[in-house]
């Protein structure tokens, strides 16, 4: 192997062992039997597990954020794909605008819109309600939504529709039957993302969340506040949920999640 | 019939009438406005003015569902997601046909199209001619007013393609569909076609029988772009053709003394050497090229004093090559060969 | 001739379609993200009064925190280039499982709540973390390494969050090259470091400024790693604004702080978009 190709893999894995490295802490701590971050850990204890699960409030903060999440997955795929149909398909210029202002949220510092919507929220009393969570968190994930089913209809063959109607389906029918089911791994990848990016978002849930804490916000207060192995605990199902998943995605969503991120 | 787009007229007054059973060919270069036409037959796209029928009905703003068209497009477009069976169940079901008779009608086209034990087979799981038979399958299994091909051969390979388009011509022929057939080939058209229509700048060239087109184009552009042709500007005099280097060639119907004439040559009507000294009608020239292509050969040959000319001899496996490059050879034709492009 | 239909009909159908499609995330996006954000932007000029505005980008104060942020970013995004482009180039060299494995490395983590990655740096970079410990026991250092709480946990960490970002674009870039053509260049004479700086790294360009773009735009706007990893002594501007509005109720500052934010994020992002000449290969 000629040298400069060692070197290009020397540096190539130091830099995986850099992006694993904080995924790989949290397992042996997660386990230690330590009641203090200690490292390496003297004994092996499921305890902090235990305490995770039996804890009202972590497991109320858990159940808080799947919903937040499914709800906030469902409305931005509801909204996202007829816009995606749309923006995609339209001659119309207005509409053809609208392009370059879905993806804005995503440039938009997290900051400036969680504030903006704090003091929408404010206003409107919906402060420490889960939906109103969920309906931000719906602001953040839509362009995901527009954005990769979107580049899926652009490389998806007209013909498929024309021929549809050609023989006897209605447009509805034509996107029912025949073009939905085609896009169904950007569907996949595409929710995905957006229940991951709310599950985890803290600076949203931080303003809207009040009292009732998200996964995230708990979280948050658990390292500012004292850290103990509970937090590597749920560090590592975290892990290995988004390990699942991604995993899911690759068989189901057949490599669209890669091919969005690399056109990203 | 008009289209423009923008300030582009893809379709300039299209006149065109299919008869109930035929096989009407659209045969253009791209760009002449065939897959325009198709859209606007199709549903797709329509016309800014003049109006599509079929049969007494007006379709012209009709959308593709309601027009009873069946198609077959340039790659299939076979729905990937369901089995060859859902595939052409697909329009029966859109128009509420009851489950068992979408059965029964499924297994017959599939046994039309010598498919039978294809059906719970995936799209992806065929060979290319085995998904053109499905392509067509579902576009006749609801028994469409009109089956419309758009350049269905044009993913085959050489083989498979000149096998489809004769079974493609025995099915038309023997369930009598009314078809409309879009093509750029002009062999296949010629091989498939009851009728062609030449198309040239969104306009329709020419109209006619495969045979009629080939042995007297209207324009130009039609005999340049069905087979090989040798296209001489000659003139008028005296009741006949002067053709540069034979001389003159009286013709039924000359035009005035002194005006030009598009003459056209097919290469196959000119005879060299020997063969060449019985016709009434010769001139001498040195072989400039010769392509040996199996079944013939094609000499370019420069006319001492005339154009270069194009001729192609059948040959024979036990005969010599009647000339070779360089070689000084005898040039005929036989008038009635002769035909007039443009008076 | 022109007959009774009305030939533009379907035409308009289809497009009143995309229109109904479209109205309701359109209406959603214009309640909950074009009207709040306006409407907080608007707070920084309420009263018809700049002073607010005036504070933000004169007051030495919250100049440094500014200036500060923007270096931040701008070494995020150096840190990331240098370490992103060889792991792209290397993945177009690897094989098909090499990839795969590259890209479960990059997405793990990618998908992996900030939450706990920034938590994990708490850990292994702590005074008392993985890294001073095992330097301490093996004698290299005799007191602990500042590692945290300073510019260079808020560096580590927020490099992690977004070498993926960096990784995407390159590597898409360098996929969209014609792989015939490094070969070309070297059957044309061309050594190994040649071919490189003269076909691969100009043809990957538009990767590395749509990379380098958004990296920087999202560096400028981050506030959780930061937070935590710079144990305070690190103030980026994001954390100025969230200070405004929870301690001091200071909206209209707050307001203020988020145009300066707004302005200096959108003029980066549109620079490094005329960088690249208007080219969005890689972007799009």
């Amino acid at each position: 192997m000629p040298p400069g190709r060692l070197l290009l893999g020397l540096v190539a894995g130091l830099v995986f062992a850099f992006l694993m490295l904080p995924l790989l802490v949290v397992f042996p701590i997660s386990v230690s039997s330590a009641s203090y971050l200690q490292f390496p850990p003297p004994g092996f204890s499921w305890q902090w597990y235990e305490r995770y699960l039996s804890d009202p409030v972590w497991m109320a903060a858990t159940w808080r954020s799947v919903k937040v999440a499914a709800l906030a997955t469902l409305m931005a795929v509801l909204m996202g794909v007829p816009l995606a149909f749309a923006l995609a398909r339209t001659r119309l210029r207005a509409l053809r605008l609208l392009d370059r202002f879905v993806a804005a949220p995503v440039i938009l510092p997290t900051i400036v819109l969680s504030i903006a919507i704090y003091g929408l929220f404010a206003r409107l009393q919906l402060i420490g309600e889960w939906y109103g969570i969920a309906i931000a968190h719906a602001v953040l994930a839509l362009p995901f939504v527009v954005i990769l089913v979107g580049a899926a209809l652009r490389d998806f063959d007209p013909a498929q529709e024309q021929a549809a109607m050609g023989l006897g389906a209605t447009w509805w029918q034509a996107a029912w039957r025949v073009t939905l089911p085609q896009l169904r791994p950007s569907l996949v990848a595409a929710s995905f993302l957006a229940f991951v990016s709310s599950f985890d978002e803290l600076v949203v849930a931080m303003f809207l969340s009040g009292a009732a804490m998200t996964l995230p916000k708990k979280m948050f207060d658990n390292i500012m506040l004292e850290i103990d192995p509970t937090i590597a605990a749920v560090s590592v199902l975290q892990i290995l949920l988004v390990g699942v998943c991604l995993g899911l995605v690759s068989v189901f969503g057949r490599g669209a999640l890669t091919r969005s991120l690399g056109g990203k | 019939m008009e289209k423009r787009f923008g300030t582009v007229r893809a379709l300039a007054g299209v006149d065109l009438d299919v008869a109930e059973g035929e096989l009407l060919t659209i045969l253009g270069p791209s760009g002449s406005g065939k897959t325009t036409l198709l859209k606007v037959v199709a549903g797709f796209e329509v016309p800014d003015e003049g109006t599509v029928r079929l049969g007494a009905t007006d379709v012209t703003v009709a959308p593709p569902r309601a027009r009873d068209v069946g198609m077959v497009f340039q790659n299939y477009a076979l729905f990937p997601h369901l089995t060859v069976a859902r595939n052409i169940a697909f329009p029966l079901e859109m128009r509420r046909v009851p489950r068992d008779e979408i059965a029964r009608r499924v297994r017959e086209v599939l046994e039309l199209v010598e498919l039978p034990h294809h059906a719970e087979r995936l799209p992806r799981q065929l060979s290319g001619g085995q998904q053109q038979r499905v392509a067509l399958a579902r576009a006749i299994v609801f028994n469409p007013r009109l089956l419309l091909l758009d350049e269905p051969f044009g993913a085959l390979d050489r083989k498979l393609r000149e096998q489809m388009q004769l079974e493609v011509r025995r099915l038309q022929r023997r369930l009598k569909l009314t078809t409309l057939f879009i093509t750029h080939d002009q062999e296949e058209a010629l091989i498939l076609s009851d009728r062609i229509a030449v198309m040239e700048a969104g306009r329709i060239a020419q109209l006619g029988t495969p045979d009629e087109l080939y042995a007297r184009p209207a324009t130009r552009f039609v005999a340049d772009f069905l087979g090989e042709s040798n296209l001489i500007e000659g003139a008028w005099q005296g009741g006949a053709a002067v053709v540069p280097g034979f001389g003159p060639v009286p013709l039924p119907a000359p035009g005035t003394d002194g005006a030009p004439a598009l003459l056209l040559l097919r290469p196959e009507a000119l005879r060299i050497g020997a063969e060449a000294q019985s016709l009434p009608l010769r001139a001498e020239g040195r072989v400039v090229e010769s392509v040996f292509l199996g079944v013939s050969e094609k000499f370019r040959v420069a006319l001492d004093g005339g154009p270069e000319l194009l001729a192609r001899l059948p040959l024979r496996p036990s005969q010599p090559s009647p000339a070779r490059e360089g070689d000084r050879v005898a040039l005929g034709f036989a008038p009635e060969d002769l035909h007039v492009v443009r008076g | 001739m022109s007959s009774a239909v009305d030939r533009a009909a379907p035409a308009r159908a289809e497009e009143r379609r995309w229109v109904w499609l479209a109205l309701p995330a359109v209406l959603f996006l214009g309640a909950l993200f074009a009207w709040p954000v306006l409407r907080l932007l608007a707070q920084a000029v309420e009263g018809g009064t700049l002073e607010h505005l005036e504070k933000a980008v004169l007051d030495e104060l919250y100049v440094e925190v500014l200036v500060e942020s923007l270096e931040i970013a701008l070494w995020v995004t150096l840190l990331c280039l240098a370490l992103a482009y060889p792991v792209a180039l290397w993945m177009l060299r690897a094989g098909p499982w090499g990839r795969a494995l590259a890209l479960f490395m990059l997405l793990l983590p990618f998908w992996t709540s900030v939450l706990v990655r920034t938590y994990a740096w708490m850990v292994i970079l702590g005074r008392n973390g993985i890294v001073n410990r095992s330097l301490l026991e093996w004698g290299v250092i005799t007191t602990p390494l500042p590692l945290l709480h300073n510019l260079t946990g808020v560096l580590i960490g927020m490099v992690h969050v977004l070498l993926p970002y960096m990784v995407f674009p390159i590597y898409a870039a360098l996929l969209r090259m014609d792989p015939d053509l490094p070969r070309a260049a070297e059957g044309l004479g061309a050594p190994p470091w040649r071919v490189f700086q003269r076909v691969v790294l100009p043809l990957s360009l538009p990767g590395v400024f749509a990379g380098c773009a958004l990296v920087f735009v999202l560096a400028l706007g981050f506030f959780i790693t930061p937070a935590l990893l710079g144990g305070g002594r690190i103030i980026m501007i994001s954390m100025l604004i969230e200070q405004q509005v929870r301690e001091f109720l200071d909206w209209p500052f707050a307001a203020a702080l988020s145009v300066v934010l707004l302005v200096v994020t959108l003029g980066a992002y549109w620079g490094l978009q005329r960088l690249t000449g208007g080219n969005r290969l890689a972007a799009g």
